[in-house]
């Protein structure tokens, strides 16, 4: 008895794979053959303690993909993205990029915003020969994964560096340090920052760290207390560090806290509420930037999806868009070809600024601002500008 | 000396937790045997009950900006340990009492499976986002002398305290606490001078879980963010301090759970701070190779 029943479990197993593995193929035998259809995969951080990052390049992405679609696509195909929620973990990641290349046949990959979900990520889609674009993954040693690894928004060492500079020139000169351990973000953006900062004349009077996740900060920020910093650097992710926030201020440690472009979400101020004042970070864009491009972003953004949109969707729009732009460019869709066209990407005009392939597949000397909260909104504090002129005559123009 | 009693006050406070958890798993292991894996996600759902009763009460009780009072913030709190005993009830009757006379390892397999089944129907059911606690009392900042604490640390200790003065009254001073003392020396005699082994056996898990219901919204009201991944790691180090204090050792769980509390607030305001969540396997490490019966665990210590 218990052997028949093994072996119509086994009948029923043979069936059902049998079932299934035609029915995929003529899935992707029609939408290749009959669509006139590009597909793009995106993978991205939909849920998860990062979840506004992927919601918002999710928005962003479909955004310019929806507006380029209605003004006649690319070469008259029509853009399909395909989306795979990550759950912000990395071995998601592969998962998700795995099957969108293998399962979907997608000609290049968008995502991710956590670099170290991209690092996992990267060099999947290199040996399979499919161009990624990562919009907003900072960590520098994302786009050294390969010749199809791109990347259209500045790296940490621009970021760290660039912060160093502007936490120098406020005249501070005792900072503590408070880096993630398992994220290559924030790792690679602390020593960038500490680089610069000791360099300049700065001193880090402590350092903790702690494991993205974390509940308890108490510990490490009762530390960064007794030694009086006048900042306290944290390059993490917006989920904790409006918890660190929170700690800080209970603690009584009132030094603000400055970070980098992890802390870009319509969430951070409502976890770290009254706590964040004063404190600042680093992002791509100021959403109340008067460019008209800006603007006009902005407020479609706002008629379709009903929120100011973040750095993180600025990011997107520009990466799915200078996509959209390769594939038009492009002698065909194959993996090589597009390649060639994405790295020949050349002063694109995006809402996070002008845009250009470097020879490391970055896109080079892009603006940098930094936020700070106050009064429990975002306000522009400063803003880094490498092609100063360029962009000085681009405004003059306008 | 100030960071030294601040690290001491904050390790105590989340250590009072740990040692909630613990209990619920020192319990279970001195009357059945079983480590029961899934306890550390009853107190994920303790949590989300209280999540989910607090967004209700402020939607129509006490309105988004007011506070709850102190009878709402209690409600709360019942409600949480009311679902979570019925919880343990069920996950005993269901998952565990059809394999009383199999072999150990297949309830400890189960165990996992019920653990699995918690943290993955969370996902499925509550969305694995993190979500953020609601207030439930208004928070005040402390100043003792040098060191700055928070009512909530306060509200932890305390309610903690009175949790297990009354699992210690109820241990030693009930014929119920008798009647279970008896099973953990030894099931079949108990269950041959008449004592109800099953009744006992489903009341003991009830206990647990309302007191791991407890630990989730401390945890809650002290780290507003949750998920329904949350239970794994304060469920491990829970374990953990349970070892450490000798399994089935029930003054040994509450230490074990402070040790465990302080050690990590040390370490955590050391310079290795990057190495917090892995000291407490150390401590386990070292507990199974140099004093496997743990702290309190004598071979004749009373066990509970």
């Amino acid at each position: 008895m218990k052997k028949n029943l093994a072996l119509v479990l086994v009948a029923a197993l043979v069936v059902a794979v049998a079932g299934c593995a035609p029915k995929s193929e003529t899935g992707t035998a029609t939408t290749a053959a009959g669509g006139g259809e590009i597909l793009v995969g995106e993978y991205g951080s939909l849920t998860g303690p990062q979840g506004t990052f992927g919601t918002s390049t999710h928005n962003g992405i479909m955004m310019a993909i929806d507006e380029i679609n209605a003004n006649g696509g690319v070469n008259g195909k029509k853009i399909k993205v395909i989306t795979e929620d990550d759950q912000s973990k990395q071995e998601e990641a592969a998962t998700a990029v795995t099957k969108l290349i293998s399962e979907n046949n997608v000609v290049a990959v968008l995502g991710e915003v956590a670099s170290s979900c991209s690092l996992a990520a990267a060099p999947i889609c290199q040996q399979n020969k499919v161009p990624m674009i990562t919009p907003s993954s900072t960590n520098p040693e994302i786009t050294k994964k390969g010749d199809y690894i791109f990347r259209t928004c500045f790296t940490d060492d621009y970021q760290g560096h660039s912060l160093a500079d502007y936490v120098l020139s406020e005249g501070i000169k005792n900072a503590a340090l408070l880096t993630d351990v398992k994220s290559d973000y924030s790792q690679g953006l602390g020593h960038f920052f500490e680089e610069r900062f000791t360099a300049g004349g700065g001193k880090i009077v402590a350092r903790a760290s702690y494991a993205n996740g974390d509940s308890d900060f108490r510990a490490q920020l009762t530390t960064v207390k007794a030694s009086n910093p006048q900042i306290l650097f944290v390059p993490g992710y917006y989920t904790d560090i409006g918890q660190i926030a929170q700690q800080a201020h209970d603690l009584g440690l009132n030094a603000p806290l400055v970070g980098g472009d992890g802390w870009e979400s319509p969430k951070l101020i409502e976890i770290g509420g009254k706590a964040l004042e004063g404190s600042y970070y680093s992002n791509h864009y100021f959403y109340g930037d008067p460019t008209p491009m800006v603007h006009e972003f902005v407020q479609k953004y706002k008629d379709r999806f009903g929120a100011t949109p973040d750095g993180m969707a600025a990011l997107a729009y520009d990466a799915a868009r200078v996509l959209a732009d390769s594939l038009k460019r492009a002698k065909s869709t194959k993996g090589s070809d597009l390649r060639d066209a994405i790295a020949a990407t050349k002063n694109f005009q995006g809402v996070t600024g002008m845009i250009t392939i470097g020879p490391d597949r970055n896109a080079l000397g892009k603006k940098l601002v930094i936020e700070e909260v106050k009064g429990g909104q975002l306000t522009l504090k400063a803003t880094v500008d490498p092609q100063k002129n360029a962009t000085g005559a681009a405004t003059a123009t306008h | 000396m100030q960071i030294l009693l601040q690290n001491l006050l904050n390790g105590i406070a989340a250590g009072s937790i740990y040692a909630l958890i613990a209990l619920g798993y020192t319990m279970v292991y001195g009357i059945l045997k079983l480590i029961n894996f899934a306890h550390g996600d009853v107190f994920m759902l303790g949590s989300f009950t209280g999540y989910y009763a607090g967004r209700w009460a402020a939607a129509h009780i006490h309105g988004e900006d007011n506070a709850p009072t102190l009878f709402v913030a209690g409600g709360i709190m019942l409600l949480a340990m009311i679902v979570c005993g019925l919880f343990g009830y069920l996950n005993e009757r269901i998952a565990y009492r059809p394999l009383r006379n199999a072999p150990r390892i297949a309830s400890l397999i189960t165990a996992i499976g019920v653990s699995f089944f918690l943290e993955y129907g969370g996902q499925f059911v509550f969305g694995p986002d993190p979500k953020f606690f609601p207030t439930l009392v208004p928070k005040h900042i402390v100043h003792f002398g040098g060191i700055v604490t928070t009512n909530y640390q306060l509200i932890v200790l305390g309610v903690a305290l009175v949790f297990m003065a009354l699992l210690q009254y109820i241990i030693y001073g009930t014929k119920f606490g008798r009647a279970m003392r008896a099973v953990s020396f030894h099931f079949e005699t108990a269950s041959l001078m008449g004592i109800p082994t099953d009744r006992i056996i489903s009341t003991t898990f009830i206990l647990g879980s309302v007191l791991a219901a407890v630990a989730g919204i401390l945890y809650g009201l002290s780290y507003p963010k949750i998920d329904p991944l949350m239970g794994i790691m304060p469920g491990l180090k829970a374990f953990v301090a349970a070892v450490l204090g000798g399994i089935g050792n029930v003054p040994g769980a509450v230490v074990g759970g402070l040790i465990i509390g302080i050690v990590e607030a040390f370490v955590g305001g050391s310079s290795f701070s990057n190495y917090r969540d892995a000291i407490a396997f150390v401590i386990l490490i070292a507990i199974l190779l140099f004093r496997p019966s743990g702290l309190f665990g004598k071979s004749q210590a009373e066990k509970v």
